[in-house]
């Protein structure tokens, strides 16, 4: 099946260049040398080809073989990938551990699906039917919390004229036969392969109009995504980009979740790796690790792995996509996956632009961003993939090339705040300058399925955090003591706001996640609280007096002491603020 | 540490006569069989060799970069022996109490030391599934860093420093007094371009506290090729690894100044004509960079660790720079001097707000360290936090202006930078000490101004002053 496609010329890092090359096309995989080292041809110029490899090239020399199966990278899609943790170009490690020890040493080949394994493969279709791509032949439950649907690849349709009865079969084993328009029988088993970075095919795209609910207040109340959206999380380092991205894996409201560590460090996927096994999701009681795939390609993996581990991160999520479910994938960080890029195309001495990224990165980064969103599938359902990209911007400016390119194709911002962060307010979600589009989209669902008054107030908060600001200007240069109490009430109402809503601990039992419901409820509380105590206020009250209620304390600690089977006490504690003014005077 | 004694690892092949010759870098024709980052050795026209690696191995020829520098060479004379594999490092035990120069040799004046075996100086990546998470804390005896920014086990935690800030005495005092209980621990030492008083300065320091026995010492100077100092910290690694790994230690790696480490890099970048990327560094730093830092850590069913303390210097004390941007990208948190600290004869001058350990966590408190340790370090944080606003403050509006409480929150901020963060250079102060002394200094705040410290710990520990009370 492999062929010899050339013969080395030189070699200089990561970067062969082959001769003697007749029938290789651009981005077919080749193996180098005697290891077989895996790389991707990335230019071809007359009889001489590039090749990036993916592992390190220590040892090569001019005159070692090329081989070339003839396709390009590609993923295996099928059962088995859900809990399983990849390196950037889709070896388990976990195998490769079983194989080769604690070091990753090259040339190591290995298959992304376990062949010894079988699934119950359960047929949905009866021999005889027409199939288009797409269409599901039947169902594997792959973990607990995930139904793998086999489909027919793309590119195969006709007749259904054989499918295997329900039992216990490999991802390699024959499981139905189609016949094919022309006649030609085509067999398929439950393992399809899809190059990386080709977008996987559906019929269209669909307007966006559910949030993606992450169970973080300041994102979901002040910031939303959508279901199909994507989101950048720009911030330098310490901000808490990644206590973020390892939040919106764990609780956001995606059936599958994909999360791509790209170039990040080694401790912070050892971290995940321990203890997503032992979180419960809150909807379905079972392990988060049911529904979730790692990409682990640390810092210190090869540079080209990093820079496909991003591709192959989202064949995987249109792969789950086209079977019709909503998923999430991470990409922590995209920086980094520039950065490969830059160290990539410096090696090709291509001509590099501001930084010395290459011209191509802007478009390398919409052509990613826009393999997101909610579509409807080839078989006619409707699945999503929502994209949360972390971004590293060198020195936390945000006009860098990488940030200010994402930020034409994303629709929502979170921007990190390096005070916000020194003062240990976590996450440090600014917001004065984080945006969100979404929120036209997807208000009609809050309205529907929490509150009409959802968007009203959450204008309300925002108006007050935007005067808050304005207020602080003035408090710096002259105290805040000579604001007339109106004026303190707003910086005081924000700063609970920022205390009991904004705040939020990742590493508290009731605190990491808040419903909608009970973030709508905090809200209201806050701004009724704010209300009330302005209507106490005209009626000769200090703030000082107000703040000694039961209810402030209350408010203050609402956010770790109700539960969310607790919610009929914040309602009562609604009510209680409601009625402050009726007490006293 | 390859010069000698295990040249038989190597098989060899001479060729006479180079092509061309630039900076540290020659090219030489009509060779075959050479594979990219082997090891190279030239032999000069007195007949000295000295060693190289291949950059860049091409159909009969090859681009070979000279580590100790090309003065000397000839185009005509220059003996170049092909050694068929990459750079290799002896490793062992002997090695503990030593020092040695930037390449391994030593330097001490006693013999080589035998080597158990030897590895390939540039690692591998550690399979993050085989990855154990770091735990247990290295107690440092510094009250900042034990009890502020917990150094743990397998972390990798930089002090971000300027010039003319007292990071080698903090380095060297860290190497001395570092502990692990109960457990075997021993130091590298890695300096790379100090200057060589500095560089005395170390090693008499280990001396004289009597601690070299447990430290090893690689010494890069100043003036020494730049590519040997990029070499240095991976030598010193791969030696860390072995001991860790394989002899169960744990090694604490200090290496300074990684800002010579990347101009350094740098340098050797520009004379291969690389594409530079932000201020000229090459767009690979922080790959570079990660291969270094991302060598500390655990392993699953090993009991060894290599937890790493890199120091830079951030040229005009911008942290944006490259250097600590990148490291700061990289490592588990950040220690931070402070030049207004240090200008007040406050050492060590550990900032406040920009300092972080991200591993400290999940390895203090209940059971570990002490149960008040977490409460206690989030509310200096918050309450130091709270000085600098009221200092600020107090510049614009006059000390006059501030509330009966605002002078108190100066008051503690005064006591907690002169008896909290600072202590002597030979001072070594137990965490538990370290714990009191930071309820001493808090407890000149009225309780309702610690809302992170639950009742019970407050009951516990807090200790008001009776002239106060």
């Amino acid at each position: 099946m492999q062929k010899v496609a050339g013969k080395v010329y030189r070699v200089v890092g990561p970067v062969v260049e082959i001769e003697e090359v007749s029938f290789l096309r651009m981005l077919d995989m080749v193996e180098v040398g005697e290891f077989h080292l895996v790389g991707e041809v990335v230019r071809l110029i007359k009889d001489r080809a590039y090749v990036q490899v993916y592992e390190d090239t220590t040892s090569l020399k001019a005159g070692d073989v090329v081989y070339t199966q003839g396709y390009p990278l590609y993923v295996e899609l099928g059962p088995g990938l859900v809990g399983e943790i990849y390196d950037g170009i889709q070896r388990p490690l976990s195998v490769l551990k079983e194989k080769e020890g604690v070091y990753i040493n090259r040339g190591v080949h290995v298959n992304a699906l376990r062949r010894d394994r079988k699934w119950r493969f359960i047929p949905v279709i009866d021999c005889g039917h027409t199939i288009n791509e797409g269409d599901v032949l039947g169902e594997v439950q792959e973990t607990p919390l995930v139904k793998h649907r086999i489909m027919c690849p793309p590119g195969i349709k006709g007749q259904l004229k054989w499918i295997i009865p329900q039992g216990d079969y490999t991802v390699d084993e024959k499981i139905a036969v189609v016949e094919k328009e022309d006649g030609v029988s085509q067999e398929i088993t439950m393992c399809q392969r899809w190059p990386v970075r080709k977008p996987r095919p559906y019929k269209e795209k669909l307007p966006i109009g559910e949030p993606l609910i992450t169970g973080q207040r300041v994102i979901d109340t002040l910031f939303p995504v959508a279901k199909g959206g994507c989101v950048a999380v720009p911030g330098g380092f310490g901000t808490g980009k990644t206590v973020i991205q390892h939040q919106l894996a764990k609780w956001s409201d995606a059936e599958i979740v994909i999360f791509v560590g790209c170039g990040e460090r080694g401790n912070e996927m050892t971290d995940i790796l321990l203890t997503f096994p032992k979180l419960i999701d809150p909807r379905t009681q079972r392990p988060l690790f049911e529904r979730t795939i790692f990409i682990a390609n640390t810092s210190n993996m090869p540079v080209a792995a990093r820079e496909a581990s991003i591709y192959t991160g989202i064949t995987m999520a249109e792969y789950y996509r086209d079977m019709g479910y909503n998923v999430a994938l991470m990409a922590d960080s995209t920086s980094r996956w520039a950065e490969a890029l830059r160290e990539l195309s410096g090696r090709l001495e291509e001509m590099p632009l501001e930084e010395g990224f290459p011209a191509y990165l802007a478009s390398r980064l919409a052509e990613f961003y826009e393999r997101a969103g909610k579509i409807t599938t080839l078989n006619g359902s409707a699945g999503s993939i929502s994209i949360i990209a972390s971004v590293s911007p060198p020195g936390g400016d945000f006009s860098e090339p990488v940030t200010s390119h994402t930020k034409r194709f994303i629709r929502c911002f979170w921007a990190l705040d390096r005070d916000l962060a020194n003062a240990r307010h976590y996450p440090s979600i600014s917001w004065i300058d984080s945006y969100s589009e979404y929120i036209e989209d997807i208000k009609e669902w809050w309205h529907k399925n929490i509150s009409e008054e959802w968007l009203s107030l959450r204008y309300n908060i925002m108006d007050l955090l935007q005067r808050e600001q304005r207020l602080q200007q003035v408090v710096k240069l002259v105290g805040p003591e000579v604001l007339p109490q109106r004026q303190r009430l707003v910086l005081e109402i924000c700063s609970v706001f920022k205390n009991a809503f904004l705040q939020q601990f990742a590493f508290d039992p009731v605190d990491t996640y808040s419903s909608a419901r009970k973030q709508f409820l905090m809200l209201k509380i806050i701004l009724q609280f704010y209300h009330t105590s302005d209507r106490l206020l005209k009626k000769g009250l200090r703030i000082a007096e107000i703040k000694e209620k039961p209810v402030y304390q209350d408010i203050m600690r609402m956010r770790l002491k109700y539960t969310e089977q607790e919610l009929n006490k914040l309602e009562e504690l609604l009510k209680k603020v409601e009625a402050m003014d009726s007490e006293d005077l | 540490m390859y010069m000698d004694g295990f040249m038989k690892e190597y098989t060899q092949r001479d060729y006479v006569g180079l092509e061309e010759l630039v900076g540290p870098i020659f090219i030489i024709r009509n060779v075959h069989n050479v594979g990219y980052n082997e090891l190279v050795e030239i032999i000069d026209d007195e007949g000295v060799p000295r060693l190289g690696i291949i950059l860049e191995a091409g159909k009969g020829y090859a681009v070979v970069e000279v580590l100790k520098g090309t003065s000397g060479l000839s185009l005509k004379n220059s003996k170049v022996r092909f050694k068929e594999k990459p750079l290799l490092v002896g490793v062992s035990e002997d090695i503990l109490g030593r020092v040695f120069d930037g390449t391994g040799n030593p330097i001490d004046g006693m013999p080589r030391p035998f080597y158990d075996e030897y590895v390939n100086v540039n690692g591998l990546a550690i399979n993050p599934t085989a990855r154990d998470y770091p735990e247990n804390i290295i107690e440092t005896g510094i009250s900042s860093i034990d009890v502020m920014n917990t150094l743990v086990r397998g972390q990798k935690l930089p002090i971000f420093s300027g010039s003319g800030l007292p990071h080698d005495i903090l380095g060297t005092q860290i190497a001395r007094q570092a502990r692990v209980k109960g457990e075997s621990f021993c130091v590298m030492f890695v300096a790379m371009g100090v200057k060589f008083d500095t560089a005395r300065f170390f090693i008499r320091s280990f001396e004289e506290s009597g601690v070299l026995e447990r430290v090893t010492v690689f010494l890069s100077l100043a003036d020494s090729p730049s590519i040997e100092k990029t070499l240095t910290p991976r030598l010193a690694l791969s030696c860390a690894e072995y001991l860790a790994f394989k002899k169960n230690m744990h090694v604490l790696v200090i290496m300074t100044d990684m800002s010579n480490y990347c101009e350094a890099l740098r340098e050797v970048s520009t004379i291969r004509g690389e594409i530079p990327a932000r201020k000229g560094y090459p767009g690979y730093l922080y790959s570079d960079l990660a291969g270094l830092y991302e060598r500390a850590g655990m392993i699953k069913g090993v009991k060894g660790s290599i937890t790493q303390l890199p120091i830079l210097t951030m040229p005009n004390d911008d942290i944006t720079h490259p250097i600590p941007d990148l490291t700061g990208y990289i490592t588990e948190g950040q220690i931070v001097l402070e030049r207004e600290l240090f200008g007040r004869g406050i050492y060590p001058p550990i900032a406040g707000l920009p300092s972080l350990s991200r591993l400290m966590k999940d390895n203090i408190g209940e059971g570990l360290t002490r149960e008040d340790h977490p409460a206690l370090a989030s509310q200096l944080f918050a309450c130091y936090a709270k000085v600098k606003d009221i200092r600020a403050l107090a510049s614009i509006i006059g000390e006059e202006e501030l509330t009966p409480l605002d002078h108190l929150f100066l008051k503690f901020g005064d006591e907690f930078e002169k008896r909290f963060l600072n202590q002597g250079h030979y001072e070594r102060r137990s965490l538990e000490n370290g714990l009191d002394l930071g309820w001493e200094v808090i407890s000149i705040l009225p309780k309702d101004e610690l809302p992170r410290i639950r009742e019970e710990m407050l009951k516990k520990y807090y200790k008001p002053r009776k002239n106060e009370s």
